[in-house]
């Protein structure tokens, strides 16, 4: 029998960039909070700049649940998924937004209404066969308030291209309207930075600085980013790196109402006889524990939000908690990264001392910011021209058909070469589809037995034409630069695993086809909350993590407003 | 940037390999330099190089199956006019570490693969791996890259593509990752592509004169910082 603990108000799984931040305005309402969280605290000196650890193998993590259970995966229903090899996410107080890349975008205005937008533009029958696709049930005017408070809880460095309607070329002009200015000026660009930000604007586009979740100069008590080039899946050895560990968790436990359990491994979300949860049950180590609580949001990545639904089996829900409407798992999407292009210049880069989150971006090709009426699909690409390399991946480059990757030959080629390579992976707006879903795999297990999650996902030809289309710009862009050489990889089949999943507890007023209410809450058991890029129904052209922060904070704040109603 | 004084062409160490074939298996185990051998090291005799070095053999491989993994490493990166190769760096203290810690679980794809790369070689060429010369085991390592090394019995698990490809990636690691974890030895890696430097902080200035070409490469390893040394508070 698990130890029973004593009730708490809030019982939060998952302690990452979205639970993380969630905590904090329910610490600071009063609510006494039990954050879970399967990993344990890092700190800085857990974060070496050393590629062979966090790019080659499983980094400091002490607690690798994740690994344990990666998912199968599939392109269609036809075939059989197999494990795939890793997992992107990690487990730590913080979570994935330890080591992620942390650009931090908020969505633009048309990725809420996809479908009205589409429709009273371009007329009906733009929205491709198959798709599930639903306007959000809100805009973005709507969510505007809780960017708002997360880049400044967090700290978001950047440049705003539009406040208020007043329109600022350094920024992004096709961005919704901001209230204010970022927190932070964006951090600096590098000599190959402001080359591509020049090409840009020669051929008529609108360059500017990316956001990012990166000090870029001294902030709430933590420093500006060192640019030592060791950014890409590595904590960030001078706390500049703005993960939730470092921000609103700690702000959350100044209260004494938060109280953070590490190596819990959450089982199973319980239920009482009229389909309300009654708390969680965990594992650390050989010890069971139920954490009673009134309420339970689930924080955890897309495939282990959807997993812990559909483990949670009982009476009354027979097909998993919150799933007798056959909703969870479905309109699963993730972003279509692959299709890169590279380029190879006759000049230095000089981006050793870089990070994925410093760079230029052009919005010009993305959503629906450029006239589709002749084209054959909807959305688009952000291009994003950052600063990356280390030493290992710069020896792996591509030798662009200049001979062979090995011996002598290559020995000349990189060292001539190993700074004058450039990669774009193109981050393109996916939708939902009827056949793209989440389940559980009927054979492969985790280290306690219980299955991991199946994706059966496949890019459809909407998704494939943009990769066609934005792959084109990608080498305009290029050329413009200068390169001399330029490689497509090819347009994709199989979504596989991201570190960009959404949908599977999408959130919608019909209950019939989404998991969630419009406050992210459930329509069949009203005290279970979910945070994260789960109840997320479209991807738009950009990073995730920005906006599942402030979906969370959103959904904590109406917990907090409507407590009575769904706490009781 | 600063140009390091490159290695004049001297015995390779691939050939130091094959002469010291001669004094028995023990010596045919290509033991890794240590820390404080510097290319100059190379001119001397094997002898004194193998004298010099730590002996003893490879954890998770035969003498046999580390010839053959030698010879292989050898010619990816060959030492040459351009400077030391991946013996010279390292990359099989490396590969054995791997696969005594984080690549454990790839020690028997290493002894599949090894014996089917031999297999192969004396199916298509007569005669094993490590007796072949320079263009002729470049030719058979192009056939396991490209996937085409098949033939009655050779018995590569997977492709030969993924074997090599492995291979390939766990030597590159050895040559131009941290040496912290035994390869990368006197940063010939580093070197061989320019890189800078690990440093804790780059200051604007500091990525200008890097883009004007004036900024000295600094050598050390991240573990060298006092902020990643085990018990050390920062």
């Amino acid at each position: 029998m698990p130890t029973q603990l004593k009730t708490t108000d809030v019982v939060i799984v998952g302690m990452g960039a979205a639970g993380g931040v969630a905590a904090l305005p329910l610490a600071e309402a009063g609510l006494e909070v039990v954050g879970l969280e399967a990993g344990t605290w890092l700190d800085r000196r857990d974060f070496a700049p050393d590629e062979i650890r966090n790019n080659y193998r499983d980094w400091p993590m002490l607690v690798n649940k994740c690994e344990d259970e990666r998912p199968t995966s599939r392109a269609t229903s036809a075939q059989t998924a197999n494990r795939v090899g890793s997992h992107p996410m990690m487990n730590a107080v913080g979570g994935t937004s330890i080591h992620y890349w942390a650009q931090s975008w908020r969505l633009n205005p048309w990725d809420f209404k996809v479908v009205s937008e589409t429709t009273g533009r371009y007329g009906r029958g733009r929205i491709p066969a198959g798709s599930t696709v639903e306007d959000w049930p809100f805009g973005y005017d709507e969510l505007e308030p809780y960017y708002d408070l997360v880049e400044r809880a967090v700290g978001v460095s950047g440049q705003a291209g539009n406040i208020r309607g007043q329109l600022d070329a350094r920024g992004n002009k096709f961005e919704g309207p901001r209230d204010r200015e970022f927190p932070m000026p964006p951090l600096r660009w590098t000599a190959f930075n402001e080359r591509m930000a020049d090409s840009a604007r020669s051929l008529g586009w609108h360059p500017f600085p990316g956001p990012a979740a990166v000090n870029s100069e001294n902030y709430d008590g933590r420093r500006g980013c060192v640019y030592h080039g060791f950014c890409n899946k590595g904590g960030c050895p001078v706390d500049a790196k703005n993960a939730t560990h470092l921000t609103t968790i700690p702000k959350a436990l100044d209260t004494g109402n938060l109280r953070v359990v590490t190596r819990a491994h959450v089982t199973k979300i319980e239920v009482d006889g009229e389909g309300r949860a009654t708390g969680v049950n965990y594992v650390v180590g050989n010890n069971e524990y139920f954490q009673p609580a009134r309420v339970v949001l689930i924080g955890c990545y897309t495939y282990e939000n959807v997993r812990l639904l559909l483990l949670s089996k009982s009476r009354v829900y027979p097909d998993g908690f919150s799933n007798n409407h056959g909703q969870v798992g479905r309109h699963y999407l993730s972003h279509h990264q692959g299709a890169g292009v590279s380029a190879l210049f006759p000049y230095d880069l000089d981006a050793w001392y870089g990070l994925p989150a410093q760079g230029v971006a052009v919005d010009d090709w993305a959503d629906d910011n450029f006239d589709h009426s002749d084209l054959n699909f909807i959305g688009g690409g952000n291009l994003w021209a950052m600063s990356d390399r280390r030493p290992i991946s710069a020896a792996g480059m591509s030798t662009y058909g200049r001979g062979r990757n090995w011996g002598s030959g290559w020995k000349r080629f990189i060292a001539e070469n190993a700074d004058r390579s450039h990669g774009f992976y193109i981050q393109k707006s996916t939708l939902p589809y009827e056949d793209n879903y989440l389940d559980l795999d009927p054979t492969d297990t985790d280290r306690l037995g219980m299955p991991v999650i199946r994706i059966t996902g496949q890019f459809k030809e909407n998704e494939l034409r943009i990769a066609k289309f934005i792959q084109d710009r990608a080498e305009e862009w290029y050329l413009e630069a200068g390169a001399i050489e330029v490689s497509r990889g090819g347009l994709g089949n199989s979504m596989g695993a991201s570190t960009h999943a959404y949908g599977g507890t999408r959130m919608g007023d019909n209950r019939e086809t989404n998991v969630v209410d419009s406050w992210g809450f459930s329509h069949e058991a009203p005290n279970l909350g979910v945070l994260g890029a789960s109840v997320m129904g479209t991807s738009g052209a950009r990073n995730p993590t920005l906006t599942s922060q402030a979906l969370s904070w959103r959904t904590a704040q109406h917990l907090v407003d409507a407590w009575r109603d769904i706490a009781e | 940037m600063a140009e390091k004084p490159r290695e004049e062409k001297g015995i390779s160490r691939r050939d130091m390999l094959k002469t010291a074939g001669a004094a028995g298996a023990a010596a045919l185990i290509p033991v890794p330099l240590d820390a404080s051998t510097t290319v100059g090291a190379l001119e001397k005799t094997s002898t004194e190089l193998l004298a010099a070095a730590p002996a003893g053999p490879l954890m998770n491989l035969t003498a046999h199956e580390t010839e053959i993994l030698s010879a292989m490493v050898d010619r990816l990166i060959p030492s040459d006019e351009m400077g030391p190769g991946a013996l010279d760096a390292g990359a099989l203290r490396y590969i054995d570490r791997a696969l005594s810690e984080a690549e454990s679980d790839a020690a028997e794809a290493y002894r599949n693969g090894l014996t089917a790369l031999d297999r192969y070689s004396e199916y298509s060429r007569g005669k094993p791996f490590t007796e072949l010369g320079d263009k002729e085991q470049d030719s058979v390592l192009i056939d396991l890259q490209t996937g085409s090394a098949t033939g009655a019995g050779v018995g590569f698990v997977g492709s030969s593509g993924a074997f090599f490809n492995m291979v390939k990636s766990h030597t590159w690691q050895g040559v131009f990752g941290d040496p912290q974890y035994g390869g990368n030895v006197n940063f010939t890696g580093w070197d061989l592509i320019n890189y800078p430097g690990v440093r804790m902080r780059v200051s604007r200035e500091e990525q200008r004169r890097l883009e004007e070409d004036q900024l000295e490469p600094v050598r050390r390893s991240a573990y060298d910082f006092e902020q990643f040394q085990a018990g050390e508070e920062d």
